[in-house]
């Protein structure tokens, strides 16, 4: 090892300074691919390998690549389920959601910051303790808000409210109001997202619209533009690129959420989305081959969307 | 000044008011609500669950004694999943840092051949959705006999964190002024030399940012520390313990005082490192 290492700095000294450079670069940055390899990379093709391939839990000592029997039962199983359908399903209206809700409130609630006022530095630190507070944390204090038993919701509806009993939050797939049936626990997730990550977004706005000229918006009051008009006009148009990657991010995370969502249900009550579809195929019935193809579809699903994302923005900037 | 110019009707004014309000009531009213229950007797809270100012007599902070001590005293153990979090959040701060110095460094300051697809493969490794990788991770892991150990969590934990902390550090050292490292390097000074002397100094307050997001994130992670620590309750980490405290009839007050706890490391982080990124500023101005 010392010898190879001498040599190398040796030889270092006759090579060019773009082969020197090339060295320096990748010798800096093995160790971080090394990582990424070893725990991302090299499992993630294990994934498409378990995905298609016919072995049970007990055959992985004995798997090799020349022994794997190919098969696409599992993605046809998966594909073929109605519990596959449902968890996309569910995982959709989940990361469209709380990313409308998480970028829409951020925005809202940063425009309504804009104007300078006394304190409004601890203001802005305590509109980012849902998003500082740990997620067991979070989650823990809203189980006990929604407690059928003790929590402060149900317990105001019913002393204040005249509720007749209470309500399992966290446990209600459809909750009748007024003879329509509504998610009731799967908005509740959402709405935990919403307070959690919100603040993310105000604190990105934030700091783009401190960027905003404000010689631009005068010129625009001096012309007789209206407050409105000088906020549709001048100053979302700002907003627009910092949305744009926030949408992107927003709804990537979102769409592989794992940890809020069993935190709060374990997935009851119509909120397993895929990522808790995977954890469950994975633990709870120790099928790896269909864990691994809902995996591989939620992916793919990603990537698409990706894909479009990267098009779709493209096709604006060209215009 | 500029605002004199725009001006603003009433309503806008009470509309922003009324905003700014109820997101303040919103993000610290539940996180005040869990603090006032966890210092209320559980019988207290079972029976009055709307009295939200407890009369001082009443305030009671047995909760966090008894959600810390080990069960070997008769207590829920938390204080000993602290312990555990702390050694892996710590663990992979360190190792993570460590290893996307060298590599940020590389990718901010050297120019290589093959950069920007090595930049291209680690934005898209960073999208991979995390559960996607636990079920080979899940299946390598307990064939290399390293479930049940913090080590082998520590490993997954800094290779979910390079993406990140490459990117975060790549971008400060990009705009850190470069003609000194040139210098030193025509001074014959090394490159690693550079990178402890120079670069590792100036650039501290951006190290510590990207730190402190990192043990944010190894504080606050679940999905693996449930897969692979699950069946060793010795090494359950502080959100795994709370998790599986939940499933138990634990009374809520020691859950919430559980929580509380949790918090603070994450509250103290923020104190010590706005210090360091603020001195780090200074001294920075002062050449």
């Amino acid at each position: 090892m010392a010898d190879a290492r001498t040599t190398k700095v040796a030889r270092g000294s006759r090579l060019s300074r773009a082969q020197r450079a090339n060295l320096h670069g990748y010798l800096l940055s093995a160790p971080s691919y090394l990582a990424i390899t070893l725990v991302i990379l090299i499992p993630f093709c294990a994934v498409v390998v378990f995905a298609f391939a016919d072995f049970r839990l007990i055959d992985i000592p004995q798997l090799n690549l020349g022994n794997i029997e190919w098969s696409l039962g599992n993605m046809r199983d998966a594909l073929g389920s109605g519990a596959f359908w449902g968890a996309l399903g569910t995982t959709v209206a989940y990361a469209v959601f709380t990313t409308i809700g998480v970028i829409g409130g951020g925005v809202i609630v940063a425009l309504a910051m804009r104007k300078r006022f006394r304190g409004q530095n601890v203001v802005r630190a305590l509109f980012l303790v849902p998003y500082v507070l740990p997620v067991i944390a979070g989650a823990t204090i809203w189980r006990t808000m929604l407690n059928p038993q003790y929590g402060i919701i149900n317990a105001f509806g019913m002393q204040v409210l005249g509720w007749e009993a209470p309500i399992a939050f966290l446990t209600t797939k459809s909750f009748d109001v007024a003879g329509v049936g509504i998610p009731l626990a799967l908005i509740v997730v959402i709405l935990f997202e919403i307070w959690k990550s919100a603040p993310f977004t105000f604190l990105f706005v934030t700091a783009r619209l401190q960027n905003v000229p404000a010689e631009l918006e005068d010129a625009a009051a001096i012309d007789g533009a209206n407050a409105r008009q000088r906020l549709t006009h001048i100053v979302l148009p700002q907003l627009r690129t910092v949305v744009m990657v926030l949408l992107l991010l927003r709804f990537i995370w979102s769409f592989q959420n794992f940890n809020d969502i069993y935190l709060l249900t374990q997935g009851a009550g119509g909120t397993e989305v895929m990522a808790v579809k995977v954890f469950k195929e994975l633990t709870v019935r120790a099928d790896v081959g269909s864990a691994a193809a809902y995996g591989l579809c939620m992916t793919a699903i990603l990537i698409v969307f990706g894909i479009l994302w990267a098009l779709a923005n493209r096709r604006k900037e060209a215009m | 000044m500029s605002t004199s110019v725009r001006r603003e009707s009433g309503g806008v004014k009470a509309l922003r008011a009324s905003i700014i309000i109820i997101t303040l009531v919103l993000s610290i009213g539940p996180v005040l609500y869990g603090i006032v229950l966890s210092v209320r007797p559980f019988a207290a809270v079972l029976n009055d669950p709307l009295n939200l100012f407890p009369a001082p007599s009443e305030l009671d902070f047995s909760a966090y004694a008894d959600a810390l001590r080990s069960t070997a005293d008769g207590g829920y153990g938390l204080g000993g999943f602290l312990v555990n979090s702390l050694i892996l959040a710590v663990g992979t701060v360190l190792a993570s840092i460590l290893v996307s110095i060298l590599g940020a460094y590389a990718t901010a300051r050297i120019r290589f051949s093959g950069r920007s697809v090595g930049n291209a493969i680690i934005v898209a490794v960073y999208m991979f959705p995390g559960v996607v990788l636990a079920v080979p991770l899940f299946v390598l892991l307990s064939r290399a006999g390293l479930t049940g150990t913090l080590v082998g969590l520590v490993v997954v934990y800094v290779a979910l964190t390079v993406p990140v902390s490459l990117y975060m550090l790549r971008n400060y050292f990009i705009a850190l002024p470069s003609s000194i490292e040139d210098a030193a390097l025509i001074d014959g000074c090394s490159l690693m030399g550079v990178i402890w002397r120079i670069v590792l100094p100036i650039a501290l307050p951006g190290i510590a940012a990207t730190a402190m997001y990192m043990f944010m994130i190894a504080w606050n992670e679940y999905l693996y520390a449930l897969l692979f620590l699950v069946q060793s309750r010795e090494l359950w980490t502080a959100p795994l313990g709370i998790a599986q405290l939940t499933e138990f009839d634990t009374p809520v007050t020691i859950l919430l005082a559980g929580s509380i706890v949790v918090t603070i490391p994450v509250v103290v982080l923020f104190i010590f490192a706005q210090r360091l990124l603020i001195s780090g500023l200074a001294s920075g101005a002062e050449k």
